[in-house]
């Protein structure tokens, strides 16, 4: 399916070529995103996933260029929306793309929406900024996307504060606000990582349907690969600000090939795993400025080599729209999910079938 | 669990929605500094408000015949070395303080907040301003504004803006600092990543999140303003003398102190209860609008 999508006549909706975004700090060059490239079609979801600090984040917040700069710095790359390259656009053109075209959710409800603005305000205002509609004409687009994210008495709520909201319903608000202007891409940062569970799966499900009836492209970054299961068509893993592999979403849980995405999905817990103890990724991500000439997971790995150390493992293509960044893959691949993986001692759920 | 949590709150709400007025009665009830500061204050403005019609005499009016005349019933307060009624000079004098202390903090507090969020929000701009500002705040303010006064003619407008000009760097600083927490608050980020474009984000979401400190910073630079009008008229460069100004009077008043010391005395008290009253609001705002800092006092 994406192998078919990558003939030059179709050109995706997001285009991420090469991206590298970096800091300078006192400490030296942070290269919080290394090299990165992935593409997004419009109705797609892709999910990219990754412990803290591999750079998920970095990544969205440069689509839409709100890292300030210095210290952050776009060390190359591009970054092409519709084939217009945004890394080149000024800031008056990139705030006619930001909210209109391409927006954003944001992980913590409770936060993200000024308190001293009733919700309905916030939405009105965003949609008389770029869409120029009156007062009037902008608080009934609020009223309907309000009632658009399924939130009881959309009319009523409009006019209310976010502190009289729950966080669920906050979430929903952002969605709203979001989703107002009719974006063609939208990028949600771990959008229910700060809602309980039941929670969670009605947001997933809202941005789903949401999805099918606007056809807009998703870009769900997160930690949670549960979430990714549950509403992605394709996911990007990264770590430590590269992507070690990329797949469709049946594919990557059917066969993961780097010892990355294993590990991450060894450490999910399973309804059918009973108590034991959950294996865990021995180590943290590496600081950015402490990187190797190898691997970056090399001194977490459990199948490092050599070579691993020497040289960075170059991303490979191994099937329909799969691609790996490990030398070790058909090793990788081999251990069948009956195995245990050979992470920790504890024994583990490998299956991860999620 | 959500029927417990839903039925207080319903209750609560048919409670307070009839009765607002009981509400501002206990919440004034419970900061009373606010209170006595308020009334003091608003005798002091009604008086100086009525200055036109309560005056028993023209506060210019030199009366050679009547000088030094102590607190009778046709001059309240006496008169002075040139025979003015001291009441219409009093009530008279009440009219500049408080102009120029009302004027100072708008002032101040506008210049504060515009050049404080263009510290706190423009990255280049962030240096000069600041550093000008540090290098306005290492010159005493009295000092700065006397000089200021000294290089221009005086008048109301002179004395305002010397007044204003050392009082900016405070409010810059405060406002800076809110400006680098609340830029930081998600709703800023998200304004952004929705994009809005700059000045909207400043007015919509940063300024009304920050506008309590700036009313408390705002009354205390009131109270300093008018202390430092009454100074400079003192030493001779302030209000120009047709105008009367409880800083004149005192000054008036000093050579004859063993005399007629009544004529130093109620401008002197006026004074004091102007910039006491103002300080008492300014104390109780600060404790009734914020009341995390009101616990660590």
């Amino acid at each position: 399916m994406t192998a078919s999508r990558d003939l030059r006549d179709d050109p995706p909706l997001l285009e991420i070529d090469e991206l590298r975004t970096h800091f300078d700090t006192l400490a030296g060059t942070v290269r919080s995103v290394d090299g990165v490239s992935y593409r997004l079609n419009a109705g797609e979801t892709l999910g990219i996933v990754g412990e803290s600090g591999c750079g998920k984040s970095v990544t969205a917040l440069s689509i839409l260029r709100l890292l300030p700069s210095p210290p952050a710095r776009f060390a190359g790359g591009a970054i092409r929306f519709r084939g217009i390259d945004l890394l080149s656009l000024s800031e008056r053109e990139m705030r006619d793309i930001r909210g209109n075209r391409i927006s954003m959710i944001f992980q913590e409800p409770m936060t993200s929406l000024n308190p001293v603005l009733t919700v309905g305000r916030q939405i009105a205002e965003t949609v008389m900024l770029h869409q120029g509609l009156g007062r009037r004409a902008a608080w009934a687009r609020a009223v309907e996307m309000l009632r658009l994210v399924q939130i009881a008495e959309p009319d009523r709520r409009a006019a209310e504060y976010p502190h009289q909201m729950s966080g669920g319903m906050r979430q929903r608000v952002m969605i709203a606000l979001a989703l107002a202007c009719h974006p063609d891409v939208l990028i949600a940062d771990e959008p229910t990582t700060a809602l309980d569970v039941t929670i969670q799966a009605q947001i997933l499900d809202l941005l789903r349907d949401l999805q099918a009836r606007l056809g807009m492209g998703i870009i769900m970054i997160t930690h949670d690969l549960g979430v990714v299961a549950e509403c992605c068509d394709r996911v990007v893993v990264m770590y430590a600000g590269r992507k070690v592999e990329e797949a469709p979403v049946e594919d990557l849980f059917d066969r993961p090939l780097h010892p990355y995405t294993r590990a991450l999905m060894a450490s999910m817990p399973s309804m059918a795993g009973g108590g034991s103890r959950l294996p865990e990724i021995p180590g943290m991500v590496p600081a950015p400025q402490d990187l190797g000439a190898g691997c970056a997971f090399a001194p977490r790995c459990a199948f490092t080599t050599e070579r691993c150390r020497r040289e960075p493992p170059p991303l490979t293509a191994v099937g329909a729209g799969h691609a790996v960044a490990c030398f070790e893959a058909e090793r990788v691949g081999c251990i069948t999910a009956a195995f245990p993986l050979p992470f920790q001692t504890s024994p583990s759920q490998a299956g991860a079938s999620a | 669990m959500t029927t417990v949590s839903l039925a207080p709150a319903a209750a609560g709400a048919a409670v307070c929605t009839p009765t607002i007025r009981s509400r501002m009665r206990r919440w004034l009830r419970k900061h009373p500094t606010l209170i006595v500061g308020a009334a003091l204050l608003s005798t002091v403005a009604a008086l100086s408000v009525a200055a036109p019609w309560i005056a028993s005499h023209d506060p210019q009016a030199l009366d050679p015949l009547a000088r030094f005349r102590p607190p009778s019933a046709e001059h309240l307060f006496g008169t002075d070395a040139m025979g003015r009624d001291l009441f219409s000079r009093t009530v008279w004098g009440g009219r500049a303080s408080l102009s120029v202390g009302l004027l100072v903090a708008v002032l101040a507090t506008s210049a504060g907040v515009a050049l404080g969020l263009l510290a706190g929000f423009v990255r280049w701009a962030e240096g000069p301003v600041m550093r000008l500002m540090d290098g306005l705040m290492a010159i005493p303010d009295i000092l700065l504004a006397i000089a200021l006064m000294a290089v221009t003619r005086a008048g109301l407008t002179t004395v305002v803006v010397a007044i204003t000009v050392p009082q900016v760097p405070r409010v810059v600083r405060l406002v800076r600092s809110l400006a680098l927490s609340l830029r930081e608050r998600q709703y800023v980020e998200a304004a952004h990543a929705l994009g809005t474009p700059l000045p909207v984000i400043l007015i919509r979401h940063v300024l009304p999140n920050m506008i309590t400190p700036l009313i408390v910073q705002a009354t205390f630079i009131a109270a300093t303003a008018i202390l430092i009008e009454a100074l400079l008229s003192f030493l001779g460069v302030g209000l120009p003398p047709q105008i009367p100004s409880w800083g004149t009077m005192m000054a008036d008043a000093r050579n004859f102190i063993a005399i007629a010391f009544h004529a130093a005395l109620f401008p002197g008290l006026f004074l004091a209860a102007t910039v006491l009253s103002v300080n008492l609001i300014g104390d109780g705002l600060r404790d009734a609008l914020d009341p995390r800092l009101a616990r660590q006092l």
